[in-house]
């Protein structure tokens, strides 16, 4: 499968597709190591077909599982503890 | 300015105005945007391609205008096993027309307000939303310290160097230190070696400067530069970085 590493920067034209705040800036709660930081400095894999995966960049728990199919969205969000805006 | 963000961000049409080459390759796109509520400087746009049977390709690219510059310009690396960046390079014409989103990211952007002294690290096409930065801090008339660490493979390759040559030569608050990783012209007498720790503590503001730090480039020199900087002494919330996979496109 052809991945594509980026950041949360990459990702923010995709997310913004299901949140309508500014997602680079909201920061997140890792629910694996606790981490906090800011989404624009989490790392994404980008798996081009499936969806988008953002990790963690401490520990590489999936913090946000983005599939998108048939112009429905899932979204999976069990790796975050929250999300607060930025 | 401010930008203004749209609640879902809609694709829109961008005609081209005209395509400059930057080096062997990079191009910059220049384009027309109807209505375009301006950007932040540091933040990008995302373009999509459809191809005839409906395959859809998308990808990021950072803005290199300043926001107060009448067009919106991009500037795309050719990645040789690209989807979407040959096509932008090697096909797109004035006059044609592609789709984008945007403007997209406030986390890795900076505005005159933000002040410094400012760091900036690119490497390659990671120079783009830096420049959008040195750019937006010229048209302001800003005199915010900037110093700007940037590696190229060669000397061909790096992007906007006159520009670069001719800001730092009239404006005594701006730096440019360039590294050459591959190959470097006969009397070289600049760094030629990839960026590291020993480089980034001589060139580095102090910490207690309280700098502002953005590094952009490919994941490898983005966390090897974050990494040393925190060491040095960086407060960590003031390093804001952007990584790219040497596999975009």
């Amino acid at each position: 499968m052809d991945e594509l590493r980026l950041d949360g920067n990459a990702a923010a034209g995709t997310l913004g597709e299901v949140f309508s705040f500014e997602v680079t800036t909201a920061e997140y709660a890792c629910e694996r190591c606790g981490r906090t930081d800011r989404l624009g400095g989490a790392m994404v894999y980008e798996v081009r077909e499936l969806g988008t995966i953002v990790r963690c960049p401490s520990c590489d728990n999936a913090l946000i599982r983005l599939a998108h199919n048939r112009g429905r969205y899932l979204v999976d969000l069990r790796g975050t503890r929250y999300l607060t805006t930025g | 300015m401010v930008a203004v963000r749209p609640r879902r961000l809609a694709w829109r049409l961008a005609e081209v105005v005209k395509v400059v080459p930057e080096t062997p390759r990079t191009k910059s796109l220049v384009l027309e945007v109807t209505s375009w509520e301006g950007h932040k400087a540091g933040q990008h746009v995302d373009v999509r391609l459809t191809a005839e049977d409906g395959y859809q390709a998308q990808r990021s690219y950072s803005i290199a205008s300043a926001p107060e510059d009448e067009r919106l310009v991009l500037t795309v690396d050719r990645l040789e096993d690209g989807e979407v960046s040959p096509y932008l390079t090697d096909v797109l014409m004035k006059g044609d027309k592609l789709e984008l989103r945007g403007p997209i990211g406030g986390y890795f952007a900076w505005e005159e307000g933000d002040g410094g002294p400012l760091f900036l690290v690119a490497g390659g096409s990671g120079v783009v939303p830096l420049m959008a930065m040195i750019r937006h801090r010229t048209a302001v008339g800003s005199d915010v310290p900037t110093r700007l660490l940037y590696s190229s493979r060669s000397y061909e390759e790096i992007i906007y160097r006159k520009e670069q040559e001719k800001l730092a030569a009239r404006d005594g608050s701006v730096e440019v230190i360039h590294t050459l990783t591959r190959s470097r012209p006969e009397g070289w007498s600049g760094y030629h070696r990839r960026i590291d720790a020993e480089m980034l503590a001589e060139l580095a503001w102090s910490p207690d400067e309280n700098p502002l730090a953005f590094v952009c480039g490919p994941t490898p020199l983005v966390e090897a530069v974050g990494a040393a900087l925190v060491d040095l002494g960086h407060d960590p919330a003031q390093v804001k970085t952007e990584r790219f996979g040497a596999t975009g496109g």
